[in-house]
């Protein structure tokens, strides 16, 4: 059973954000990269299948600032293969191009699952997972929370809004798009980390040239303005709540 | 050239689902300026009830047993061969756990450019735009979506969904369903969220909690004060993960969709899964100790101050309130 | 949570007790007593499956992997209670109980608020998820400006090492604000890192993370090694105990006085400084990192005594008895598990002794404390007057101007 988990590398919202002075991406100068929350859980999922069913899983990365750190954390939680994809990811890659380029390489690990996150927050041109499988010619199913394996076929979770969960079956080889682990990511202890850091070997995959095409274009990105912001209630307790009930009066609810 | 636009009805559970009407307000502002019409398309099993509503110049119906049950492969087989065919302006899908996926799906099969996270469609001389909001709702995005067909996923707050609803019932054309192989994907069944509980999404008043709450204890005061207003607690994802609070409480894109008089987001800081649920509510008053949390672009009031010291006092201020208008 | 997977029960036993005879004094573990003491004077003692002394007798019969089941020994705040009681003179916190986190921690076995404790730590630099680029914000408007070592272009005398939460937590930057203000009314030829530094990782360490800990004190040895200066002085005793007992064994070797040693050594200046009256019965809270794990007692009281109308009363436990505030060995970071299962705050308990001392003010000198008090006094009826203040706040007002 082999497991690919791809993991993008998505703008850290901790940090600030500053538009390109162009005005048509981030600034690559002030963004930090972190990975995918969703992918992060994508990876749980990859292990905790390894660990209930036997598998190898092999985690799959665009080289970014930072991809490195993420890989040797996959391999400490217990990856057994690593990947970087090498090419220009930055600037004005998207999802299209990304999918469109594993899914011309990714064919050679012969995988049975894909894993990545349903979405992340820096998608503009759809998310990466159901664009991977149409690329592939392999059926997709997102919004996933729990998986089991059931031979040549999965068993998932795949949740609708107002609660409803669907259990749903999946012919594999398939890709799915992780909404949640059925545990939360597992901590690991950085000396672990460490450790993967001298054992664990990095292959890399050359991606000589990126398909961006499949977005519609942008002609302006910019911060959302803090314009259109709440009215803010200052001082001690006693008078924010003063303000908050004759809000509520204000609205016939007192 | 077909100036149409394609809106792909979602239902779940024998309704139609609020982004549908979204979509359709959406679509119902482009098209006179386009020159085309709206062509709501729904795929299901015994649906055509559903269609007395919907803001659409005509719709057209693929109903059928087979169709009952949401099987992204067959939606995707369907709709491939239905725009290629027609080849419409738009095709406007929910950014949803049963539309993202599709859309994107076609996107890539078909070859036709994709938006996804869209808030608003404009239209200018000749052309058509978009706007989307990306990065935790803090990045704004707009540009030109190509012709002769885009691909539009599509996410609440834009359009008030009254717009998307007719008095009217559109005129219903059934179409043929195309020849349908076993699909790789099946449902087994469905789970259904515990009933007997609080329905959150018919609450007037609704006290909301998010990760600054902390811990399962704390939600006692939140409890009282929900009590105090004579409304019910609800809370963001990260709260019902721990298990604090149970799913039917979930107010988010995976949850449920409010519309109270008075959302008082307590600890929550405005993520899009979250913020897209709550656009209903009438007024949004957000407590957040941190001043650049995004539900602030969204709360029409909000505050600094701490939860915890807020709490107990607008407690206390509201009881007396309610004793003074009692005597 | 994960289990452990264990090869052969004596072979880990065995590893686990080489690993605790390691450490500085480690061996004395074999001379335990089986007295309880530690158990008995441990503020959580009663709340853990294996409290010190239980921990020992079960390394001794060879089952040491019985004591590191369940959560319990997370209600370890590392206050040293049982290390500064044994009569063996056994490194319990620093070895036994430190070591055990660790085994939990490489099993994966913690807390989900810990986590996130340790991964922002990781990331960030600071347990708090700020952004390392606004370390140093909290100096903004701050006159005269707070000098960034950076941006000194020459050696200076003394380093100031700020720490996490009193670079971005908003109640401690305000002692952060007092203590330059009294550097400055010193006069004293200072600078900070402001965002090289990182977190001195010392609860961190103590919660079990080694390998995080050495990782942050290679990047502060680091950003230390680029500029001359004599000292470092630091306003969080949690960084005077990892800048004075741990990084000298990684390499890392400064003189280093937590802030009340420099000012109490600067007594002579300072006293002509503290113009205003501060009239208050204050009490003062010895922090554990300072205290205990220390022995540092004096010199904030000499401060405490200097400021014209401050009446200095002792708690009932105070000095080498001090209660823990609840914040150390990532105690910080626990609240919620630590609420669910003991039902009591040690830093509600502490603020009721502030109370029945028949103190106005609880006087503090670590990062931790003046935000934990101050909720806790929030929550204890009859503590809601009394003021939090660090010794750096009061000394600033003192001071005036």
């Amino acid at each position: 059973m082999n497991i690919l988990v791809i993991v993008k590398m998505v703008p850290d919202l901790v940090e600030e954000l500053a538009v390109d002075p162009d005005g048509k991406g981030l600034d690559p100068d002030w963004v930090r990269w972190k990975p995918n929350e969703f992918d992060d859980h994508a990876i749980e999922q990859a292990i905790l299948i390894k660990e209930r069913h036997g598998a190898q899983v092999t985690v799959v990365i665009p080289d970014m600032d930072g991809a490195e750190d993420a890989m040797y954390a996959a391999a400490a939680r217990g990856a057994d293969r690593l990947v970087k994809l090498r090419g220009d990811f930055t600037g004005s890659a998207n999802n299209h191009a990304l999918a469109r380029a594993l899914g011309k390489y990714l064919p050679e690990l012969q995988p049975d699952l894909l894993l990545t996150g349903v979405q992340a927050h820096n998608d503009l041109d759809g998310s990466l997972g159901p664009l991977l499988a149409e690329f592939m010619g392999l059926p997709y199913l997102g919004y996933v929370a729990g998986v089991h394996l059931q031979g040549d076929k999965a068993n998932v979770r795949k949740e609708h809004p107002g609660g409803v969960v669907a259990e749903m079956e999946i012919n594999l080889p398939a890709v799915l798009g992780i909404q949640a682990a059925e545990q939360a990511p597992r901590y690991v202890a950085f000396s672990r980390i460490r450790q993967a850091m001298k054992t664990a070997a990095i292959e890399e995959q050359e991606i000589p040239h990126l398909d961006i095409s499949g977005a519609a274009e942008v002609s302006l990105m910019k911060q959302v303005e803090s314009g259109e912001r709440a009215e803010m209630f200052a001082g001690d307790p006693d008078q924010v709540a003063d303000r908050i009930v004759a809000v509520m009066r204000d609205h016939g609810i007192l | 050239m077909n100036k149409d636009i394609f809106v792909i009805i979602e239902h779940l559970g024998g309704e139609v689902a609020d982004i549908s009407y979204v979509m359709l307000a959406a679509a119902r502002e482009i098209a006179p300026a386009l020159q085309g019409e709206v062509v709501g398309i729904l795929l299901g099993g015994g649906i055509e009830n559903l269609c007395q509503n919907l803001a659409a110049d005509r719709v057209w119906l693929f109903d059928d047993p087979r169709l009952a049950d949401y099987s992204p492969t067959t939606n995707l087989h369907i709709l491939g061969e239905l725009i290629q065919q027609h080849a419409p302006r738009a095709v406007i899908f929910g950014d949803t756990s049963t539309g993202a996926e599709v859309a994107a799906g076609l996107s890539a099969r078909l070859d036709l450019p994709m938006v996804s996270a869209c808030h608003s469609l404009t239209v200018g001389d000749q052309s058509l735009g978009y706007d989307s909001r990306i990065c935790g709702g803090r990045i704004q995005v707009q540009g030109e979506l190509p012709s002769p067909t885009a691909l539009i996923a599509m996410v609440p707050g834009g359009y008030n969904p009254d717009s998307g609803r007719s008095a009217v019932p559109p005129p219903i054309e059934r179409l043929a369903i195309p020849h349908l192989e076993e699909p790789p994907i099946r449902l087994l069944s469905y789970i259904q969220p515990e009933t007997g509980d609080v329905d959150i999404s018919r609450a007037e008043v609704l006290v909301s909690v998010g990760r600054g709450i902390q811990n399962q204890d704390n939600l006692e005061i939140v409890e009282e004060l929900a009590e105090a207003l004579g409304g019910a607690v609800c809370a963001s994802r990260p709260v019902v993960d721990q298990g604090w609070l149970p799913v039917s409480r979930l107010v988010g894109k995976s949850g449920r969709r409010v519309r109270p008089k008075i959302y008082l987001a307590l600890g929550i800081s405005g993520a899009p899964e979250h913020v897209e649920a709550i656009g209903g509510s009438q007024v949004i008053v957000a407590v957040n100790t941190d001043p650049e949390a995004p539900i602030f672009n969204l709360a029409q009031y909000g505050t600094t101050s701490d939860l915890f010291d807020l709490v107990p006092v607008l407690t206390d201020h509201i009881r007396q309130a309610r004793s003074e208008r009692v005597a | 949570m994960a289990t452990l997977s264990v090869p052969k029960r004596s072979t880990f036993n065995e590893l686990f007790y080489s690993g605790l005879t390691k450490i500085p004094d480690g061996e004395r573990v074999r001379t335990c007593l089986q007295c309880g003491t530690c158990s008995g004077v441990c503020p959580f003692g009663y709340l853990m499956d294996h409290p010190p002394g239980k921990m020992i007798a079960a390394l001794r019969a060879g089952v040491i992997e019985r004591a590191l089941q369940g959560d319990t020994l997370w209600m370890c705040v590392s206050c040293y209670a049982c290390t500064q009681v044994c009569p063996s003179k056994i490194p319990l916190t620093p070895g036994l109980m430190t070591k055990a986190k660790e085994e939990l921690m490489l099993a994966g076995n913690i807390p989900s608020e810990l986590q996130d404790a340790l991964e922002n730590t990781h990331r960030y630099g600071n347990p708090l998820g700020e952004s390392p680029r606004r370390r140093a914000m909290w100096t903004r408007g701050v006159e005269p400006p707070v000098r960034i070592m950076s941006q000194v272009q020459r050696p200076l005398e003394t380093l100031w090492f700020v720490g996490d939460y009193a670079s971005y937590h908003p109640r401690v930057q305000l002692v952060s604000v007092a203590f330059a203000q009294v550097l400055n009314a010193l006069g004293v030829d200072y600078a900070i890192l402001g965002t090289e530094e990182n977190s001195d990782g010392d609860s961190q360490r103590l919660a079990g993370e080694r390998g995080l800990f050495e990782m942050l004190a290679e990047k502060n040895g680091r950003a230390f090694g680029k500029y001359s200066f004599n000292e470092i002085i630091t306003t969080d005793p949690h960084a005077y105990n990892a800048l004075k007992n741990e990084y000298p064994a990684l390499g890392i070797s400064y003189p280093v006085r937590h802030y009340t040693q420099f000012l109490a050594e600067r007594i002579d200046q300072l006293k002509p400084l503290l113009r205003r009256d501060v009239k208050a019965q204050v009490t003062f809270h010895d922090p554990c990192y300072l205290g205990r794990a220390n022995g540092e007692y004096d010199a904030p009281r000499l401060l405490l005594q200097s400021i014209p109308g401050v009446k200095l009363v002792e708690m009932s436990h105070h000095k080498e008895t001090s209660l823990c505030c609840g914040g150390g060995g990532g105690g910080m970071w626990l609240d919620g598990f630590s609420w669910e299962k003991a039902h009591v705050r040690l830093s509600e308990w502490r603020v009721r002794e502030a109370v029945n001392a028949e103190a106005s003010v609880l006087a503090v000198a670590c990062s931790y404390e003046a935000p934990r008090f101050e909720d806790a006094v929030k929550m204890v009826e009859k503590a809601r007057r009394l003021v939090v203040r660090d010794i750096a706040e009061l000394l600033a007002e003192s001071i005036g101007g």
